[in-house]
């Protein structure tokens, strides 16, 4: 799975757009409020997007609205008929339509969030959504996540355990959930927030700024 | 030529062009209690079928015939046509956004100068039925595979989002698919009885309880599909 991970950059319209940044993960664990902590954070240096995947309402895409931590308009909410890890992996047209009219309304972008809808270990986007994505785990659901595995927390680019600040009342060893995780994703990284605490998510926002630049570098312009 | 392939691909649900989010009406009508069991969706999926599946397989036909002497102002004025079908807003909005999925999607799968030429002509998105019809032509099928296809997703659509939302029985489901068969053949046969440019004449059924459900839907604050 690793070996395939390095022919993101193969997607023929890299050039000249926004890196997309799929952001996955259980129900609940923070995926929201890491989409809000990254505007909060690279909001005044990079040119941002962002598509919700709400499962039954708006109430992600309201959520980051009433934050106002990015524009209203650059944020657009996408409906996926019962099945959220249909429209990111297997029938994507929805969420490329969104992130298009983004670009098309506000372009040039430098960064495209999109929000998966909450759902289980199984669901990834598709490398046709997302050049990169992040996996998003809270330790409440158990220090024994990372140890299962799935494609979600061992092929992210990304793995966040967020919500560290309750690992003492849930009995989370941070230790074992950080030795597991490196066991299952071949040295791919992984970070530990407490967004609560961090309203920036800093460490995360460093990692994107990162695979921004990088992305810029390799697609850049050459008319 | 290849026309038997390329109408199974543009029927299968597994296409990916945004078609698995819209359920034809039947979250809408499971809400308000006029779907709730194999019967009423039986009878659902033959008045949809009869109404706006008999419309969509007849512009996809004409769109078909199109897409083999393609030229802006015909799309426009056939686009035009499908816009005097469909009289609910909520249901031509819906139509255009799975017609600019569905050609954005096709014209990756089938570059060719009828899918160009439509999105070049309908910028915002064509009706669904006209891209359906323009990918079917892009792909080498004939005005008859093209009613086919539009009016088979006009029921598998509305069909699956019950299953999903009501927890029907999958195998009783597919059941009532097949039992639609000759009302298919009908439609089809239906829907290409008008070949010339002379579109006035085209089938235009209403179906106003459709057209009810789908403004009601999207006045509904919990739902799962866009249309
Ligand atoms: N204690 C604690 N709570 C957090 C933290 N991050 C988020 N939360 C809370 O967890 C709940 C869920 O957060 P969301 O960001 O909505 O989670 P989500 O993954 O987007 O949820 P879905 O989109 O519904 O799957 C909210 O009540 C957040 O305030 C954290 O670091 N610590
Ligand atoms: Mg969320």
């Amino acid at each position: 799975m690793s070996a395939n991970h390095e022919d993101h950059h193969h997607a023929p319209d890299g050039h000249g757009r926004a890196l997309r940044l799929g952001i996955g993960g259980p129900v609940g664990s923070g995926k929201t409020a890491l989409v809000a902590a990254l505007c909060r954070s690279l909001g005044p240096s990079l040119r941002l997007g962002v598509v919700t995947n709400d499962i039954y309402t708006t109430e992600d895409a309201d959520f980051l609205r009433r934050a106002g931590v990015i524009d209203a308009d650059r944020i657009l909410a996408v409906q996926t008929g019962c099945c959220p890890h249909t429209a990111i992996r297997d029938d994507i047209a929805a969420n490329i339509d969104a992130v298009e009219t983004l670009e098309e309304r506000f372009g040039p972008l430098d960064l495209v969030i999109v929000e998966s809808g909450g759902d289980n270990l199984t669901a990834t986007f598709s490398r046709g959504l997302a050049d990169r994505q992040i996996f998003v785990l809270d330790v409440s659901g158990g220090d024994k996540v990372p140890r299962k595995g799935g494609p979600g927390v061992t092929a992210a680019d990304l793995l966040v355990v967020n919500k560290t600040d309750l690992a003492p009342m849930v009995g989370a060893d941070l230790t074992v959930m950080s030795r597991d995780a490196a066991k299952v994703r071949d040295g791919k990284p992984v970070l530990f927030t407490s967004i609560r605490e961090d309203k920036g998510a800093h460490s995360v926002a460093e990692w994107v700024v990162g695979i921004v630049d990088t992305w810029q570098h390799q697609h850049a312009h050459t008319v | 030529m290849h026309g038997d392939m390329a109408m199974l691909l543009l029927a299968d649900s597994r296409l990916p062009a945004g078609g698995h989010a819209h359920s034809g009406g039947a979250e809408e009508a499971v809400r308000v209690g006029a779907i709730t069991g194999p019967e009423d969706l039986a009878r659902f999926l033959r008045g949809r079928l009869a109404t706006a599946g008999v419309v969509t397989a007849a512009l996809a036909a004409a769109a078909c015939e199109v897409g083999s002497n393609p030229q802006p102002g015909r799309w426009q004025r056939l686009d035009a046509e499908a816009d005097a079908r469909i009289s609910s807003p909520a249901q031509r909005e819906a139509s255009r956004t799975q017609g600019r999925l569905l050609v954005r999607t096709t014209r990756r799968i089938w570059p060719s100068e009828s899918l160009e030429t439509l999105a070049q002509a309908v910028p915002d998105g064509a009706h669904h039925p006209v891209a359906l019809g323009a990918a079917a032509a892009a792909a080498g099928c004939e005005p008859r595979q093209a009613a086919l296809a539009a009016a088979y997703t006009s029921v598998t659509a509305p069909a699956t989002a019950a299953v999903r939302l009501l927890g029907l029985d999958p195998v009783l489901v597919h059941r009532l698919l097949a039992d639609l068969a000759p009302a298919l053949n009908d439609a089809a046969h239906e829907a290409c009885v008008i070949q010339a440019d002379d579109w006035s004449d085209l089938p235009a059924h209403a179906a106003p309880a459709l057209d009810l459900l789908a403004e009601q839907h999207l006045r509904t604050e919990v739902r799962l599909f866009v249309s």
